[in-house]
C-alpha cells in the first residue's frame, strides 16, 4: 500500500486523484463530514425563527405544520434552535480537532526527525497528559477559567493532542524506515523535502481516520460537558445543551428532547460507522 | 535475554510515579495559574481592590506559586485537602462519604460489566464473521459512539417513564433491603454497564482475534481441539496481558461515565460533588476530587501494566 501510495504521490495531482486514492473508510467519513459542514453553515440561514424567539405559548409542543419539530421548554421553535445547535457543535469540535491534530502531527513528525532527547521529553509529557482522564481535565480547566468558547476549544485541543501525537509518530516512524525515504535521502534531498513530499503524503489515509475519530471524541466530550451545564452557555446553544434544557420533556416524550438526541447520535455513530470500514 | 521480573515491574512503578507527579503538578498549575482569581470569584461584584487584596493575603494567594504548591502538596500528603470555599467545611468531610458511594457504584458496575464483556467478547471471537458477530460489533460501536447521557436518558424514558420499573432518581438513603438496593441501583448501574461493556467487549474481541491469527491456534484447530477448549485454554491464557489492559482501560473510561450518570440520577457520589463544585468554582474540592480520580485511574492502568508484564513471557525480552 505504502509503495503504491508513494508512486502515486510522485505523480502528485491533487483533487480527484486524492479522493480516489483514499481508503473507503476515510472517504465515506469525509463525505459525511462535508454534509454536516453544509448543515452547520447553511442551516441557521434557513432557520425560520431566531434561536431565542419565543413563538408559541405551548411548551413541549409536538410536531406541527408551524413548528416542524415542535417547541422547547420555553415555547421556542426547536427546528431553528437545532440548526444553531448543530452549527456550534460542529464548529467548536472542528476547530479543536484541527488544533489538536495540527499540533500532534507536527510534534509527532518532529519527534521522529530530530534528536532522541526531543522524543523522550515529548513522550514523557504526552504520557503524563494521557494519564488525566479527558472529562476530568476539562472540568479542571473550566473550574479555573470558565466556560468561554475559546477556552473550550483550547482545552479540547490540548486533551486530544497526545493521541494524535502518538498516532502520527508511529506512522512517521514506520514510513521513515521505508526504502523510498532512504532513496530520497541518498539523492541528497533536504529534511523538509523528505518530510513534506515523502513522509506526509503517505501518512494521509491513516491520519484522516485518526482525525475523524478525534472529531467524534470531541463531539462526545463537548456534549457531555454541555449536558452537565459546563459547556456552551445560554444564549448560545449546542446539541448537548439542547438535551439538557429540554430533559424535563422526557416525561411527555416531547420531540424537544428526542430530536436533538437523535441528531447527536446520527452525527457520532454515522462518522464512526463510516470510518469503521468493515462494511462494503 | 530473559530478565527477571523485579526490575521490569519496578520500572513500570517508577513510570507511574512520574505520571503521578506530573498529574499533581498539572492539577495545581491549571487551578492556580490560570486567570480568574479565587478572591475575585468569592467577592463577586462587591470586590473593591482593598477587599480583594486582604482576602488574597488571608488565603495566602499573594505568595509565589511554587511556595503555594509546596504547602498544597504537603497538605495533600497529610490527607488534609483544606476547606471548601463555599461552605467552609473541611474538604475531607465532604468527599469521604461521597467517595464511598462512588466506589459502591463503580464496584457494582465492574461486577456486572467485566464478566458480561468477557463472555460477549469471547462469544464474538468464536462466532466471528457470523451474523451474530456483525450485529454485536455494530451495536457495540453504536453504543461506544453515543454520549453516556444519551444512554441514561433512554434508560430513564424506558424504565422509569414507560414501565415504572425503577425510580428515575437514585435515593440511596432508601436502601434497607437487597430488593431496594437492586431497585435503586438498577438504572445507574445498567447505564454505566451498557457503556462500559460495549467498549470492553470490543477491545477484548480485538485482542482475542489478534491471538487467533497465531499459527499455534491453527495447529490446535487441525489437531481437532473443540472450539470452546481452544478459546478458554489455548487463546485466553496467551491474551491475558492485552485483555487485562483492555479491562483496565475501559474501567478507567468509566470515570467519565460516572460523572454524567451521577448527575443524571442525582446519585450522591464524588463525581456529582465535583461537577457542582466546578459550577460553583470551589477550587479546593475540585482539586481533591480530581486528584482522587487521577490516582484511581493511574492505579488501574499500573496494575494492568504489571499484570501484563508478569503474564507475558515474551514481553520480558524488551
Amino acid at each position: 500500500m505504502s509503495a503504491v501510495g508513494a508512486f502515486l504521490s510522485r505523480g502528485g495531482r491533487h483533487g480527484a486523484m486524492f479522493a480516489a486514492r483514499l481508503a473507503p473508510g476515510p472517504r465515506r467519513a469525509l463525505g459525511l463530514l462535508a454534509v454536516w459542514f453544509v448543515i452547520a453553515f447553511a442551516g441557521p440561514l434557513l432557520a425560520p425563527h431566531a434561536p431565542g424567539e419565543i413563538v408559541d405559548r405551548d411548551v413541549f409542543a409536538g410536531v406541527s405544520l408551524h413548528h416542524w419539530l415542535g417547541t422547547d421548554y420555553l415555547g421556542r421553535d426547536l427546528g431553528s434552535r437545532l440548526l444553531w445547535g448543530v452549527r456550534y457543535t460542529v464548529l467548536i469540535c472542528t476547530l479543536s480537532t484541527l488544533l489538536s491534530c495540527c499540533c500532534g502531527i507536527v510534534l509527532g513528525i518532529a519527534a521522529t526527525a530530530t534528536s532522541v532527547w526531543v522524543e523522550r521529553v515529548l513522550g514523557r509529557l504526552m504520557d503524563g497528559l494521557l494519564s488525566i482522564p479527558s472529562l476530568l481535565f476539562a472540568l479542571l480547566v473550566i473550574a479555573a477559567a470558565g466556560e468561554s468558547i475559546p477556552a473550550l476549544i483550547l482545552t479540547m485541543g490540548v486533551i486530544y493532542m497526545p493521541g494524535s501525537y502518538r498516532t502520527s509518530r508511529a506512522l512517521a516512524l514506520r514510513i521513515a524506515r521505508a526504502d523510498y525515504v532512504t532513496a530520497a535521502l541518498a539523492r541528497g534531498e533536504g529534511r523538509a523535502f523528505v518530510i513534506l513530499r515523502e513522509i506526509l503524503p503517505n501518512m494521509t489515509g491513516p491520519l484522516l481516520s485518526d482525525i475523524g475519530l478525534r472529531f467524534v471524541y470531541a463531539v462526545l466530550l463537548l456534549s457531555n460537558l454541555s449536558f452537565l451545564g459546563l459547556g456552551v452557555q445560554p444564549p448560545l446553544v449546542d446539541l448537548g445543551s439542547l438535551v439538557r434544557e429540554n430533559v424535563l420533556g422526557l416525561a411527555y416524550g416531547a420531540p424537544a428532547v428526542v430530536v436533538p438526541t437523535l441528531v447527536l447520535a446520527l452525527l457520532t455513530v454515522g462518522i464512526n460507522l463510516a470510518l469503521d470500514g468493515r462494511r462494503p | 535475554m530473559t530478565r527477571s521480573l523485579g526490575p521490569l515491574i519496578l520500572g513500570r512503578l517508577a513510570a507511574s510515579a512520574f505520571s503521578l507527579a506530573f498529574v499533581v503538578v498539572t492539577i495545581f498549575a491549571i487551578t492556580a495559574a490560570l486567570p480568574g482569581d479565587v478572591a475575585d470569584t468569592l467577592l463577586g461584584q462587591s470586590a473593591t481592590p482593598e477587599a480583594a487584596a486582604s482576602l488574597r493575603h488571608a488565603m495566602a494567594l499573594d505568595q509565589p506559586a511554587w511556595l503555594r504548591f509546596w504547602h498544597w502538596a504537603g497538605d495533600m500528603l497529610h490527607a488534609d485537602p483544606g476547606r471548601s470555599l463555599l461552605t467552609g467545611r473541611p474538604v475531607a468531610e465532604l468527599v469521604g462519604p461521597r467517595l464511598y458511594n462512588s466506589l459502591l457504584l463503580a464496584g457494582a458496575t465492574a461486577a456486572v460489566s467485566v464478566p458480561l464483556s468477557l463472555a460477549l467478547g469471547l462469544a464474538c471471537t468464536m462466532a466471528r464473521g457470523t451474523v451474530f458477530d456483525r450485529a454485536a460489533t455494530v451495536l457495540m460501536l453504536g453504543t461506544v459512539s453515543v454520549p453516556v447521557f444519551l444512554i441514561a436518558t433512554v434508560a430513564v424514558f424506558v424504565f422509569a417513564v414507560q414501565f415504572h420499573l425503577a425510580p428515575a432518581l437514585a435515593d440511596i438513603n432508601a436502601v434497607h433491603s437487597p430488593l431496594q438496593f437492586v431497585r435503586v441501583f438498577l438504572m445507574p448501574v445498567a447505564t454505566l454497564s451498557g457503556a462500559t461493556t460495549a467498549q470492553m467487549s470490543r477491545m477484548i474481541r480485538a485482542c482475542m482475534i489478534d491471538v487467533f491469527s497465531a499459527p499455534w491456534i491453527e495447529m490446535a484447530v487441525l489437531k481437532g481441539v473443540p472450539p470452546v477448549r481452544i478459546v478458554l485454554f489455548h487463546a485466553l491464557p496467551n491474551a491475558i496481558g492485552p485483555v487485562v489492559n483492555a479491562i483496565a482501560l475501559s474501567l478507567s473510561s468509566l470515570l467519565g461515565g460516572v460523572v454524567v450518570v451521577e448527575t443524571v440520577f442525582s446519585y450522591p457520589g464524588m463525581a456529582g460533588l465535583m461537577v457542582d463544585s466546578v459550577a460553583a468554582r470551589d477550587v479546593p474540592v475540585v482539586q481533591c476530587c480530581a486528584l482522587i480520580f487521577c490516582m484511581v485511574y493511574l492505579a488501574l492502568t499500573t496494575l494492568a501494566d504489571v499484570v501484563a508484564v508478569a503474564s507475558a513471557p515474551r514481553g520480558r525480552d524488551r
